[in-house]
């Protein structure tokens, strides 16, 4: 044992050393955290409003006022004619487009209907979609409001937000966004102390050293475990101080997925790093099998039940997929180990088949 | 003028022989186009919706029915348990629950209003808003059906003329709601970027770690020369990939051209000018091949999720959005965008395009700056 | 322009924060001269030549390369000069002839000169049966003469080699110096660098650096007198231990 806590000693000096590494290690999700935190939302706040009202009378510019009241909407032009209309929205200064028919108050005097047309811009199509509904919705109240007072047949919805009253994708995204980064400081982390040991040549002593292979793995994982803690730790304290995403779950559960989470990229770094010889291929493998898998398909931005069922499929062995979920329901839904045994053996499972065959890489080093 | 057609022509060389670089620009840009533009999406369709219906009058179960066929729900799961629905939405198996009261029918005869209870699973952000409304625009289209019904039947038609308001729906260069067409166009400037930086640095830092760039150097070759030979064969290479994407997306995704395929080459081809000079600037910083990779990826990776590509910039927080202005690729997803989806033309794109104008040559200045044949 | 000398270098320093690699080494190379600049590894022959060859910049002191001023003029000096680095210079995914054309394209040349002189190259070397063979595929020491001509492709003034004959067997190391020879009959100044000692006798004149400095400057026969030792490689013993 006093073997594997020498290697062990030696890689913290490795690390306390290499002080322009190690900020980086702790520094790069922190803040990545925070820009992707702020950048990466699907929220629809405020939506540049286009008005094409060609012959204005009280109803349209009733009509107007409440668009103008509504929040949501910053009515950018108001234009008398559709010309200029298609040029708005290709440069995107309109997102959506509300266009009443000259004569509208006096339709409906008369009791005939009158048209509103609302144009959303859906090249996004879910922002096209909200910018619709929302627009909508201002129309309807006002017609509930101002013109069938209390004598329309209502069905009332109460909607009720579950887990995020707020909807705030941030709440969404944060959790996820917790899994990519420390994919990438773990792949980071085990890029860097394996290569450095294959470029000076120290590795293949340590191999022929009486040190079993697994000690030399577990040397080597064990202090960027910790290091990964202090990670976890760091981008939780952000998710909760920044972002406000609630804990309603339990933090010491949190930490000790996202432990075991970065034992599970960092195992996959080893693996990656002994099975392959060229460093550039290394490197490529690592960001290539780590990084993208867990940004797409991981459910970290893109929902996964909007996936063809092979993507779908594949996704099942991304560690992060995993991860998301457990952090997902342990802040947003306050689940505990009950609802959540499920993805955590997953992850066990997943952290002991890596560990094992990077051993036997390994070991096949020192037999090839 | 030889110099560089001499070092050009021995570029493209390389780059030919070199089965891993090739397959670097042809084969993975594809690869990821494919998967991207699958896995990409935001699309919400069929959610699985958990009914309590404890009226069960001919009424709730027209509210139900129509729910039903709206396509955009899916009936998962029905009971006379709130609990179970409650569960069904805690474990994610349902997205909604449609609470329909006891008195549903009865309380719309009698007072001309009923509630019912709608619990949306939010986790899903902004989807969870485009649930709700299209299940509100359900309810409230169910509640004009039955208006019009007892309109109908109702004794005095006279009464029941109401001044209405038809409000019509338009969706603009989208109306299929498909995700594919908002995220290709933007993965092909992902893949054009990634092209043009990392393999110019991957390219320059090769040269530095084998040491031929020191032959080079030894050369008269100029500074401007030796960066335009490098630089040439990545620019076209870019183009193609460009290309290559295109006929990509519009073969296996059927996206929209709908504007100048002249006017967007253009516009890469500045473009690809900032991509280029950013992968010469990072081979300055490195020693290595693997540090340009490292370096490349990591940049990358934030200007790439920064831009809009695949979360949309309105919905940045608003000062990432400013920042984002720095952020060439930002614009160039833009033009993309804006180009082949909704058909702009050269005045619709004119700030973009210039703003990135302004980059390349500001990007390419310093890059060449930073370039020198002798160390300090 | 300084009459007869291809390189002078007066009081030519380089220092790397703390580390002074090159300390204030003063020689001149006259035209025509074979000048085997000795030491061991590190002692700073390789930084003294990036300097000569305008790859790094001096940190004082003054040298001039074919009459041009290296802080100065150093664009002008790479017209006149070749350079075979310790590091392999040819492409090794190029073929022989393709690397041939590129240098001489670099250079200026044009189409014909570049022709004749790879045809020339090729038959002197007797490696013509190479010309479309990739560089990777064909031995080292034949690699090495093959850089060597490139280097002198464009008839230089003077041409640095920095350990040429570094890995390579003893045959091919005395076919190298043939070609050194060669070159310098012809008018070409040549600077090389080895830490091989027995080479210092094949040179007109050496100089051996020990910790940046110059120990000894001489040729081989005055240097062995004046230090009384029976071979440049006892001299070389006796100056490291010295230090």
């Amino acid at each position: 044992m006093s073997a594997l806590a020498g290697l062990v000693r030696k890689e913290v000096f490795h690390i306390l050393r290499d002080r322009r590494t190690l900020v980086v290690i702790v520094a790069m999700p922190i803040l990545q955290v925070i820009l992707f935190g702020y950048a990466i939302r699907t929220d629809v706040d405020r939506v540049r409003l286009a008005i094409v009202d060609p012959a204005p009378d009280p109803a349209t510019l009733a009509l107007r006022a409440r668009f103008a009241a509504a929040g949501v909407f910053d009515t950018v032009a108001v234009l008398p004619d559709a010309r200029s209309l298609e040029s708005l929205f290709r440069r995107g200064a309109a997102q959506g487009a509300v266009l009443f028919e000259p004569g509208f108050s006096e339709r409906l005097g008369r009791g005939l209907a009158g048209t509103v047309l609302i144009v959303g811009d859906a090249s996004e199509p879910n922002t096209g979609s909200i910018v619709q509904a929302y627009a909508a919705s201002v129309v309807q109240t006002y017609v509930l409001d101002e013109l069938a007072r209390g004598q329309r047949l209502q069905i009332v919805p109460t909607v009720r937000m579950r887990f995020n009253p707020t909807r705030e994708s941030s709440n969404l995204f944060v959790p996820g966004l917790m899994a990519f980064v420390l994919t990438i400081v773990s792949s980071l982390m085990t890029a860097i102390s394996l290569t450095r040991e294959k470029e000076t040549g120290t590795l293949e002593a340590l191999l022929v050293s009486p040190l079993r292979p697994w000690q030399i793995i577990a040397g080597k994982v064990a202090p960027y475990l910790v290091v990964g803690f202090i990670s976890v730790l760091g981008v939780v304290a952000e998710a909760r101080l920044v972002f406000g995403v609630p804990l309603r779950g339990s933090l010491a559960l949190l930490l000790l997925e996202g432990v075991l989470f970065i034992l599970v990229s960092l195992s996959l770094g080893i693996l990656i790093s002994a099975r392959t010889s060229s460093q550039r291929v290394a490197m490529m493998g690592a960001l290539v099998g780590t990084m993208l898998p867990t940004m797409l398909l991981s459910g970290f931005i893109f929902p996964l039940e909007s996936m063809p069922l092979p993507l779908r499929a594949i996704s099942v062995i991304v560690p992060a997929r995993w991860f998301v979920l457990v952090a997902r329901s342990i802040m947003l839904k306050g689940t505990g180990l009950a609802y959540l045994w499920q993805p955590t053996l997953v992850l066990m499972v997943m952290a002991a088949v890596l560990l094992v065959a990077s051993t036997r890489a390994f070991h096949e080093r020192l037999e090839g | 003028m030889r110099p560089i057609l001499f070092l050009a022509r021995a570029e493209v060389l390389h780059v030919v022989r070199d089965r891993a670089t090739l397959a670097q620009c042809l084969i993975v840009p594809i690869v990821q186009l494919l998967v991207l533009s699958n896995a990409a999406t935001f699309q919400i369709r069929n959610t699985p919706t958990y009914v309590v219906d404890l009226d069960r009058s001919t009424t709730s179960r027209g509210l139900v029915t129509r729910f039903a066929a709206s396509g955009h729900f899916r009936v998962a799961g029905e009971s006379a348990s709130l609990d179970r629905a409650n569960e069904a939405l805690l474990r994610g198996e349902v997205t909604m629950v449609l609470a329909i009261p006891r008195d549903f029918e009865t309380s719309l005869v009698r007072t001309s209003a009923a509630p019912v209870e709608l619990s949306v699973n939010a986790e899903k952000g902004s989807a969870a808003g485009i649930v709700q409304a299209y299940a509100s625009a359900i309810v409230s289209a169910y509640a004009a059906e039955l208006e019009t019904v007892r309109g109908a039947r109702a004794v005095d038609r006279q009464a029941f003329r109401r001044p209405i308001v038809d409000v019509r729906t338009r969706s603009w260069y989208n109306p299929a709601l498909n995700y594919r067409d908002y995220m290709v166009p933007g993965i092909l400037v992902a893949l054009v970027t990634l092209i043009g930086t990392l393999l110019t640095a991957q390219n320059i830092a090769r040269e530095k770690e084998l040491g031929t760039l020191e032959q080079l150097n030894v050369t008269p070759i100029t500074r401007g020369q030796f960066i335009a030979a490098k630089l040439l064969p990545f620019w076209v290479l870019g183009l193609v990939d460009l290309a290559i994407g295109l006929l990509v997306g519009a073969l296996v995704f059927s996206i929209p051209i709908r504007g100048s395929l002249l006017l967007l080459f253009g516009a890469a081809t500045i473009y690809l000018v900032v991509a280029l000079a950013i992968g010469l600037w990072i081979s300055t910083m490195v020693e290595t091949q693997q540090q340009a990779m490292f370096v490349t990826f990591f940049v990358m990776n934030i200007y790439l999720l920064m831009s809009g590509l695949f979360t949309p910039i309105d919905s940045m927080a608003p000062w990432v959005q400013v920042v984002s202005q720095a952020n060439p690729v930002r614009h160039f997803v833009t033009i993309s965008r804006a180009v082949l989806v909704k058909g702009a033309g050269i005045t619709d794109i004119a700030r973009p395009l210039l703003i990135l104008v302004a980059f390349a040559v500001v990007t390419l200045t310093l890059a060449v700056r930073q370039y020198s044949k002798r160390a300090a | 322009m300084t009459g007869d000398a291809a390189i002078t270098a007066s009081e030519l320093t380089r220092r790397f924060g703390g580390f002074t690699a090159v300390d204030r080494i003063t020689f001149d190379v006259r035209a025509g001269e074979v000048f085997g600049f000795l030491g061991a590894n590190g002692a700073g022959k390789t930084t003294a030549i990036r300097m000569l060859t305008g790859l790094l910049a001096p940190s004082s002191g003054r040298a001039t390369v074919a009459g041009y001023d290296i802080a100065r003029e150093a664009e002008r000096i790479k017209r006149r000069i070749g350079y075979m680095s310790q590091r392999f210079s040819l492409y090794e995914d190029l073929t022989v002839r393709e690397n041939i054309r590129l240098y001489g394209g670099i250079y200026g040349l044009s189409d014909r000169d570049i022709r004749d002189r790879t045809a020339q190259m090729l038959a002197r070397l007797g490696l013509a049966h190479t010309a479309d063979q990739f560089v990777r595929a064909i031995p080292l020491g034949w690699r090495q003469k093959l850089a060597f001509s490139v280097a002198l492709l464009h008839e230089p003034r003077v041409v640095f080699l920095d350990e040429p004959t570094s890995g390579v067997d003893p045959i091919t190391r005395r076919q190298f110096w043939e070609l050194i020879y060669e070159a310098a009959a012809a008018g070409t100044t040549v600077l090389v660098t080895t830490h091989y000692m027995d080479e210092a006798e094949y040179c007109d004149r050496i100089s051996i650096m020990v910790g940046g400095r110059i120990a000894a400057l001489g040729t081989p026969a005055e240097l062995k007198q004046s230090f009384t030792v029976p071979s440049i490689d006892d001299l070389f013993v006796r100056l490291a231990r010295d230090t």
